[in-house]
């Protein structure tokens, strides 16, 4: 470039042509609509992981349904001590516990139950945690300070070892609601707390502030306007807990303080399979491996979710 | 892509008279195009943009956001986002060009040789870290200091320079312990601290009060004056730009669209857009209305536009109609103290409030004017009945706000008095569609049915010119002054006497800004409504307040009729405010 021509023009206006003007502020009416559950769907959608979670836990959904579709097997009624500790053979692909039973169909049928506890724990985790953590959050003062104080207490204590402790005072034998139910009395606090911290922040926005000087009554603003605004969090903490509640359902049952013996469980397979487990690994591996899919099938949902529901995680 | 878009005849024209020296230009800008990616492709963010910057001379870039106007001035310096990148053209500095060079390269201009303030002085100065560690981190980084005692000499040096009076004592206190201007001033104080030739300051004091942003745009003339700086502003104040700036460059959806000597294209604006501008800045258009007030007979810049005129009508029809009525609200001696925590057991008493009383005619609008702090907001709360009087009276046509207190009463009142809010962002729920955002209020109040909302929501949406289709969309479709509308149109839904507007138009662009006040003056005179309006920009108020209340710390200073206040300003402050106004110090006319 000439050093002539470095000079500032005068005046220098863009041809209009070049430069065209739109209206003030328009508005583009041919956009797509969207919102923040729409948008999430359009992200959650293109996502691989999405697709392989979703797969895996309608096939887990299936299975716990109906298990015989997968395997003629009866779990329990062909035991056969002459087959202990044998590898697979044909019909038999994942060989047999040291009962003499078949370890694929113990899988299959354990799904069951194993998947309950988590499913259940969860619902129960959030309708609590949800519920005390949007009151607190909401209305704040003494009212909160009891709640959280109330939620530290439970937080405090370790969920399994609180559950043993819990399970053996209880009368008579385990089901998965009573182990579910023992599961959510330690694990709301975790749930409350996030609520808590969502409602908070979306109790102080000018949505609200607007609504209420709109005439609103307080108790349908938390409900139509800040709960709703609060969700997002508490569905990531939902899906992400599945998968650690349905293991600490299969630790309970490992302990013998779960479901007893007699329901199948993977808790309960592992357990019975550790003392064989250098001779016959495969009868702990399988009922192990299933649990492992199962919880990372959950916790990838929970994680593209999470990014679903977060604009920053979001590309942009 | 590259558009060659500066007429050629205009560098021949003023190659005789310029060429005479034989030093390049400090800063030569040429066909910049930056682009960034995005989900939805490439976006052409700066497209073309020329500008020349010679030694000593100060630029300043306007535009309103999304303009391309910071993107230009951060590609200069290379600190653009990752995303984005210079897809074309040439940065030359000292003749040197600055495209494509290695980070290491750049590393060693910036800093030295280009300066840089940013915008949000809040978040810019990392709050772990003291003060003097900051100033002396940069000094080091750019080798002006070889040894601790030297650094900590200069960033004592930096920072008095940066008008920071206790420099020594200074630099051990961290970011939390200084106001936002003695932020800002800090800020400055490192980005000029290496001396270095250009300093870019992006939007530098917009996060600042008026009369603190006066002072520092003062300093910052000097100190670069002094040190023969260059400066880059960029800023989308019109006014802001053509006081402190020799020249202009207007950009417009990353064009430039007028560049020149600030005072000619303040009077002669060519560009449609620049025509535009110039006509909606509300600290130029507040003195356009101060002229006709007073009837000078000054030569204005820019002619007074037809909104000007309307605004003048409107104002006039109200003074009429205000005369002789009884006040819809009514404020006498409120005071509100709020009880702050200092420790486990120990309160301290903050009054937000003190002792404030004034009235409000039916049909006009008073404006409360305050910097942040004044507590202007805890007065529209109070008379929002958001928050409760400690002591004095707050009356709505004759009755007492305390004395509501079932909830029908309540909800009696709410349905006369409606807020709206500063955040255009904030102020709707985002999982509400737009129709049932501006329904609440009827729902809430039981008011028809199905049918019957729809089409009231439809006639709302019309008076405040938003097409019915906005009905489905949510709120993040929207742009800042269309939720804006809708937060008007919410308002209005249950036919309220009182809107009080508590900023509701500072996080708008100008001419957006320009519109949403029009739109509330036409409101107004069509519907009789009285406006409470709260806002730190005394230009706005000369727009469309009929009275004035300026208020300082809880008290107000000075409380007049707008054009008494902006005649004839009594109190101290209130002249302050009124000369804090950018562009209040430009000479209008020849």
């Amino acid at each position: 470039m000439q050093n002539s021509e470095r000079s500032f023009p005068k005046h220098f206006v863009a041809s209009i042509e070049e430069t065209p003007i739109l209206a003030v502020d328009k508005v583009d009416e041919d956009a797509a609509p969207s919102n923040l559950w729409r948008d999430a769907w359009r992200s959650m959608r293109g996502r691989a992981m999405f697709w392989i979670s979703l797969f895996l836990i309608v096939l887990i959904a299936v299975v716990s349904f109906f298990p015989y579709l997968f395997t003629a097997e009866e779990p329990n009624a062909n035991c056969q001590l002459a087959n202990s500790n044998a590898g697979p053979t044909e019909g038999h692909p994942f060989g047999f516990t040291k009962q003499g039973c078949d370890v694929f169909a113990r899988v299959i049928h354990g799904t069951s139950a194993s998947v309950t506890v988590g499913l259940l724990a969860t619902i129960i985790v959030v309708l609590i945690g949800a519920i005390f953590g949007a009151l607190a959050g909401f209305y704040g003062g003494v009212f909160d300070a009891i709640l959280s104080r109330l939620g530290d207490i439970f937080f405090a204590i370790p969920v399994v070892l609180g559950a043993i402790v819990l399970m053996q005072t209880i009368p008579g034998t385990a089901n998965a609601f009573t182990v579910a139910l023992i599961l959510a009395v330690f694990g709301w606090p975790q749930v409350a707390r996030i609520t808590r911290g969502a409602v908070l922040a979306s109790r102080n926005s000018d949505y609200v502030t607007a609504s209420i000087a709109l005439g609103v009554t307080r108790f349908r603003v938390l409900l139509r306007h800040v709960f709703p605004n609060s969700l997002a969090p508490v569905i990531v903490i939902a899906t992400v807990s599945l998968g650690s509640y349905i293991v600490a359902g299969a630790t309970l049952s490992f302990l013998g303080v779960g479901l007893p013996p007699s329901v199948m469980s993977w808790g309960n397979d592992i357990a019975d399979a550790q003392i064989s487990i250098r001779t016959n690994p495969q009868a702990l591996l399988y009922p192990a491996g299933a649990l492992s899919i199962t919880v990372l099938s959950f916790l990838m949902l929970g994680d593209v979710v999470k990014d679903a529901l977060d604009p920053r995680a979001r590309a942009r | 892509m590259t558009k060659q878009n500066i007429p050629t005849e205009s560098h021949t024209e003023m190659n005789s008279s310029q060429n005479t020296d034989s030093s390049t230009p400090l800063l030569e800008v040429r066909d910049l195009e930056v682009t960034f990616d995005t989900q939805n492709g490439p976006v052409h963010a700066v497209r073309g943009v020329s500008f020349t910057l010679e030694r000593g001379e100060s630029l300043a870039i306007v535009g309103e956001s999304g303009s391309g106007k910071s993107t230009s001035a951060t590609a200069v310096i290379n600190l653009l986002p990752s995303n984005g990148r210079i897809t074309a053209g040439s940065v030359k500095l000292d003749g040197e060009q600055l495209v494509g060079i290695s980070r290491k390269d750049m590393e060693k201009i910036r800093g030295s040789k280009i300066g840089y303030v940013p915008q949000d002085p809040m978040s810019n100065l990392n709050p772990v870290w003291n003060i003097g560690f900051q100033v002396k981190e940069t000094l080091r980084a750019n080798g002006m200091a070889k040894n601790a005692k030297e650094a900590e000499a200069k960033a004592i040096e930096a920072l008095q320079n940066a008008g920071l009076p206790d420099a020594a004592k200074r630099l051990r206190q961290y970011p939390h312990q200084f106001s936002g201007g003695m932020r800002q001033r800090a800020l400055i104080g490192i980005g000029l601290s290496s001396q270095p030739k250009l300093l870019i300051a992006d939007e530098p004091t917009s996060a600042l009060d008026v009369t603190v942003q006066r002072v520092i745009l003062d300093h910052l003339e000097t100190l670069t004056k002094e040190l023969g700086t260059s400066v880059i502003f960029i800023t989308h104040d019109l006014g802001l730009a053509a006081e402190r700036a020799e020249k202009l460059v207007v950009m417009y959806r990353g064009q430039v669209v007028e560049a020149g000597p600030s005072r000619e294209i303040l009077a002669n604006p060519l560009h449609p857009y620049t025509q535009r501008l110039v006509a909606a800045a509300p600290s130029l258009a507040s003195r356009r209305i101060q002229a006709v007030k007073t009837h000078e007979s000054i030569d204005l810049a820019a002619p007074t536009s037809a909104i000007d005129l309307q605004l003048i009508e409107r104002a006039e029809h109200r003074e009429e109609v205000a005369a002789t009525a009884t006040p819809i609200i009514s404020l006498k001696d409120v005071t509100k103290q709020y009880k702050i925590r200092t420790g486990t057991f120990t309160t301290e008493t903050l009054t937000a409030v003190d002792n404030v009383s004034f009235d409000v005619a039916p049909g006009t609008t008073t404006a409360i004017v305050g910097e942040s702090g004044s507590g202007k907001s805890t007065v529209a709360k109070m008379v929002l009945k958001l928050e409760d009087v400690t002591s004095g009276l707050v009356r709505v046509d004759g009755g007492d706000v305390s004395q509501i207190k079932s909830s029908k009463d309540v909800l009696a009142f709410r349905r006369r008095v409606q807020p709206v809010f500063q955040d255009p962002y904030g102020t709707l729920d985002p999982l509400y569609n737009i129709a049932q955002t501006i329904a609440e209020p009827l729902v809430a109040h039981g008011i028809g049915n199905k049918s019957e909302r729809t089409k009231r929501v439809k006639e709302l949406l019309d008076q405040v010119s938003l097409p019915a289709s906005t009905m489905g969309r949510y709120p993040n479709e929207l742009s800042g002054g269309q939720r804006q509308r809708v937060a008007v149109a919410r308002a209005l839904a249950l036919k309220p006497d009182v809107l009080v507007l508590d900023e509701a138009v500072s996080a708008l662009d100008v001419l957006v800004q320009g519109q949403i006040l029009n739109l509330l003056t036409d409101l107004q005179s069509d519907l009789g409504l009285s406006y409470l309006f709260i806002t730190h920009d005394l230009a706005v108020v000369r727009l469309v307040a009929d009275n004035v209340c300026v208020m300082k710390s809880g008290k107000i200073v000075e409380a007049a009729r707008t054009d008494e206040v902006f005649d004839n300003p009594r109190e101290k402050y209130t002249q302050d405010l009124l000369a804090a106004i950018p562009g209040a110090s430009i000479e209008l006319g020849s």
